[in-house]
């Protein structure tokens, strides 16, 4: 009994966890990739949210008077900086990446005749 | 329903395998398919193990006896509540507990990085799916190795099993111990995340904090499970273990402890990683230190290394839990070693005076901390290894070592928050200090001129830290409301409520920081000022406690047939300057032992499980606390005369004929209710031993800990994703417009 269950059970979870292997390979062998899924490019946009985080806890501890005028100025140059030299990295890598499965459907939406 | 557990938990470990198999060919080969393969392999096992446990508690609920786990561990009057928790206060129980939970937050992790970490991902999976593979390979080996006790599907033969389970063990019926268990366990387990992230991100290099963006929440989670399992550890032994106190520094409260310092010191260091690409190195260490210590407090409660209160829990599962420590030890330190140069520091740090070094400051001390504990638990080991006696410490040789570590992490609980990251200048940081400074001052002012504070210095620095701590938060919390208040012109109330939604994580961890000051100030209060006596006492006497009056007014007395319990207890009227303060009912109760002697059933009563039950009035300022042991030496005679009348009587009667039994039963029953009797007689009621503490402020230590909980939910809440966006379109065009200007 336990064992023509077991049995069961293995069918219906083997046909379960092969869904994704019987579907169709993508070109490049790596289906239902999307863009953001790029490391590169998810490390840099977390990387982002962070710096613009760190941007408002700035002026949070400046309103707060944890800081002087002098080091804010000095702090949030420093910070802008870096999250201008992300967003270029952001920008460089989408652009060597192509357009996102996302942005080609956008493309064809507005390509499309109204 | 067993077999379908049964064929449940077996399917679970082949997908398991598979779901590592899996996991480690996509990785390899980067294909996509065999991710996405690996991931609804977890989401399998995950449905598996919920069959596997609902069939458990099926059979706990339906007291099936064929279960060996049911009849060693519920009985038929095992009330509701026990019987479905009563599954982890056993070996293959808590074991199943493990995998379910690790399935859980594995499945978790999986859907919400189902989009993101491409190459670290499958990793992690492979990971957590080894881990899996080994806690659901453990509870199948006793399906082979049959004494093992680890597989909870084991059936007894069928001429074996019992009409009555022997019930769970007394000491667990408590509503605390109900919960404590899962909660360890959810705390150990959920650090398998970021731990398995860590080892993903070490195997492909990527190392920067993604990787912790994505699973901090986990460790966030698995911290708060951590607390809460160890005070309801605490409120149990405070309530149940009649001794007086909340905290023995038994060996496996300290194993839930340790991944509970190395964990607070981790969730600490990443948001220097995060904020300044610092403590890279750090930080995967401390997560790998946690994950090992989570599996040494596994390996601690199931093995019975070391002997403790939890002794109950001793088996054979201590070894292959060694091993598995052994492996993760050493091989997440061969890979932290090859990959030291990816781990490099991005910055150093610009300055003594900034976040950033208090955080690095407070991570030493909780590491300290945890090498003091870690020491103090191994002792009787690393002893028994150099010189062939095992000694252990004791609880003064804890509170001399850990006291002063804990005012400095106290001080800094307050320190941090005042501080900006990168440097603070001269002028800000006496501006920021002053407040929580002059706060600090007036507490020991206050407690001095009150006369209590020279007499225990180290009571009054926690005092003094604690307010620093309460006042520094108090005002960050003000100041940056009044800031938001300058910025939107907001009201008090919706500035505020502003203020900490939108800095969920600051502010919920400011929350945590108060929770942590008011619990540390119930403990220096309780612990420092605690009036304890111990009294023997005759129903009409009484005796004085501190400024109280105790007296013991009549005896009561309480036979439960359904959990086989007797109950001898006291009614204590307790006066302060003729005024009544509170009625008391401490009490013990006796639970008929299943091993006793059969020709000796009232003997068994006494011999068996006792526990006490504590008589306790809780105050803002002062719990008043009692437990009492009555000296049983005068019912010795009748016991001994009872017993002998029944081995008498046992040997007449035919007891394979039910109704001799029953009969039998029904005499045993009442002459138990005429000990209760005896007990409650005027004249043969004997005196009994009473305990009774005056602890100041212990309420402080629960309130401390729902605010602590309190802020660890606020600020693991997800903010609203709109209001996320929002803010990142602002800074995004704030930023396009500098750069269009460039």
């Amino acid at each position: 009994m336990e064992f023509a269950l077991a049995i069961l059970i293995v069918a219906l979870v083997a046909v379960f966890v092969s869904v994704p292997l019987r579907a169709k390979a993508g070109a490049d062998g790596t289906a239902g990739t999307v863009a953001t899924a790029d490391p590169e490019l998810a490390g840099l946009e977390a990387r982002k949210q962070t710096k613009y985080r760190e941007i408002r806890d700035t002026e949070l501890d400046r309103a707060q008077g944890k800081l002087t005028e002098s080091d804010f100025k000095r702090q949030r140059g420093e910070l802008r900086a870096e999250a201008i030299s992300i967003l270029k990295q952001i920008d460089a890598r989408k652009q060597a990446l192509g357009p996102s499965d996302a942005e080609r459907k956008a493309d064809a939406e507005a390509e499309r005749p109204s | 329903m067993n077999a379908l557990g049964a064929a449940a938990l077996a399917a679970a470990l082949l997908t398991a395998i598979y779901t590592l198999i899996a996991a480690l060919i996509g990785a390899r080969s980067g294909d996509r398919r065999w991710v996405d393969s690996s991931r609804r392999g977890f989401y399998a096992i995950f449905v598996l193990l919920l069959i596997s446990v609902v069939s458990l508690e099926s059979a706990f609920l339906r007291s099936d006896f064929s279960v060996e786990l049911v009849a060693n561990n519920s009985s038929t009057t095992t009330p509701t509540l026990y019987k479905l928790t009563a599954m982890w206060g056993s070996q293959g129980g808590s074991l199943m507990l493990w995998a379910f939970v690790l399935s859980i937050a594995a499945s978790a992790v999986l859907f919400a990085t189902r989009h993101s970490h491409r190459e670290i991902a499958p990793w992690a999976t492979a990971v957590m799916a080894a881990i899996a593979t080994f806690f659901l390979g453990l509870m199948m080996a006793g399906v082979i190795f049959t004494n093992a006790e680890t597989y909870p599907f084991a059936l007894l033969a069928a001429g074996q099993v019992p009409a009555e389970g022997a019930g769970l063990n007394p000491l667990l019926r408590h509503p605390a111990m109900a919960i404590h268990p899962p909660m360890l366990y959810s705390g150990y387990v959920f650090f398998t995340v970021p731990f398995a992230f860590a080892i993903g991100a070490l195997i492909t290099r990527r190392l920067d904090a993604t990787w912790i963006r994505s699973t901090r929440r986990f460790a966030l989670i698995a911290w708060l499970f951590l607390s809460i399992g160890l005070a309801l550890g605490a409120r149990w032994s405070y309530s149940e273990l009649g001794w007086g106190g909340y905290w023995a520094w038994d060996p496996v409260e300290n194993a839930a402890l340790l991944p509970w310092l190395t964990g607070t010191a981790f969730i600490h260091s990443i948001m220097v990683q995060e904020r300044r690409g610092m403590l890279k190195t750090w930080n995967v260490s401390l997560i790998v230190t946690t994950f090992a210590l989570s599996l040494l407090g596994t390996f601690l409660v199931r093995s019975g290394v070391l002997q403790s209160i939890h002794a109950f829990g001793e088996s054979k599962v201590g070894l292959p839990l060694l091993l598995l420590i052994a492996a993760v030890i050493i091989g997440s330190t061969l890979l932290i070693i090859s990959r030291l140069d990816d781990l490099r520091s991005e910055r150093r740090i610009d300055s003594l005076l900034s976040r950033e070094s208090m955080f690095l400051l407070n991570n030493l001390l909780f590491i300290g901390l945890a090498v003091i504990v870690f020491w103090g638990t191994f002792f009787p080991l690393i002893s028994e290894a150099f010189t062939g006696q095992e000694s252990s410490l004791a609880a003064p040789w804890y509170n001399r070592y850990t006291t002063p570590v804990a005012i400095g992490l106290l001080f800094l609980a307050g320190v941090g928050p005042l501080v900006a990251w990168r440097r603070i200048s001269t002028s800000n940081l006496r501006k920021a200090f002053a407040i929580p400074i002059s706060a600090a001052l007036v507490a020991a002012a206050v407690i001095i001129l009150a006369g209590e504070g020279l007499s225990e210095p180290i009571a009054l620095v926690l005092f003094v830290a604690g307010a620093f701590t309460l006042a520094a938060v108090g005002q960050e919390i003000w100041r940056g409301t009044a800031a938001r208040r300058a910025l939107s012109g907001d009201s008090v109330p919706v500035a505020f409520s502003t203020l900490l939604t939108r800095n969920r994580r600051r502010y919920g961890g400011y929350i945590v920081h108060m929770g942590i000051a008011l619990m540390l100030i119930g403990v220096a209060a309780s612990s420092s000022f605690q009036t304890s006596t111990d009294v023997r006492l005759s129903p009409g006497e009484s005796a004085e406690v501190g400024d109280y009056t105790v007296t013991y007014v009549r005896p009561t007395s309480e036979v439960d047939s359904q959990e086989q319990k007797l109950v001898f207890g006291a009614v204590l009227d307790v006066t302060r300057g003729g005024e009544q303060v509170t009625l008391l009912n401490p009490a013990r109760e006796f639970f008929a032992s299943s091993s006793a002697d059969p020709a000796a059933p009232l003997r068994g009563f006494f011999e068996g499980e006792a526990t006490s039950e504590v008589g306790r009035k809780e105050g803002v300022s002062r719990d008043i606390w009692t437990a009492m042991q009555p000296d049983l030496t005068s019912f010795d005679p009748v016991i001994a005369e009872g017993d002998e009348l029944f081995g008498r009587l046992a040997a007449q009667l035919d007891l394979t004929d039910p109704g001799a039994v029953q009969a039998l039963a029904d005499q045993q029953g009442a002459a138990i209710a005429g000990l209760g009797e005896r007990y409650l007689n005027p004249a043969t009621t004997p005196p009994a031993e009473f305990r009774v503490n005056v602890n100041p402020f212990v309420i402080w230590i629960w309130i401390g800990v729902i605010v602590g909980a309190i802020g660890a939910l606020f600020a693991l809440w997800p903010g609203a994703e709109a209001r996320r966006s929002r803010v990142s379109n602002v800074y995004a065009a704030k930023l396009a417009r500098e750069l269009a200007t460039r």
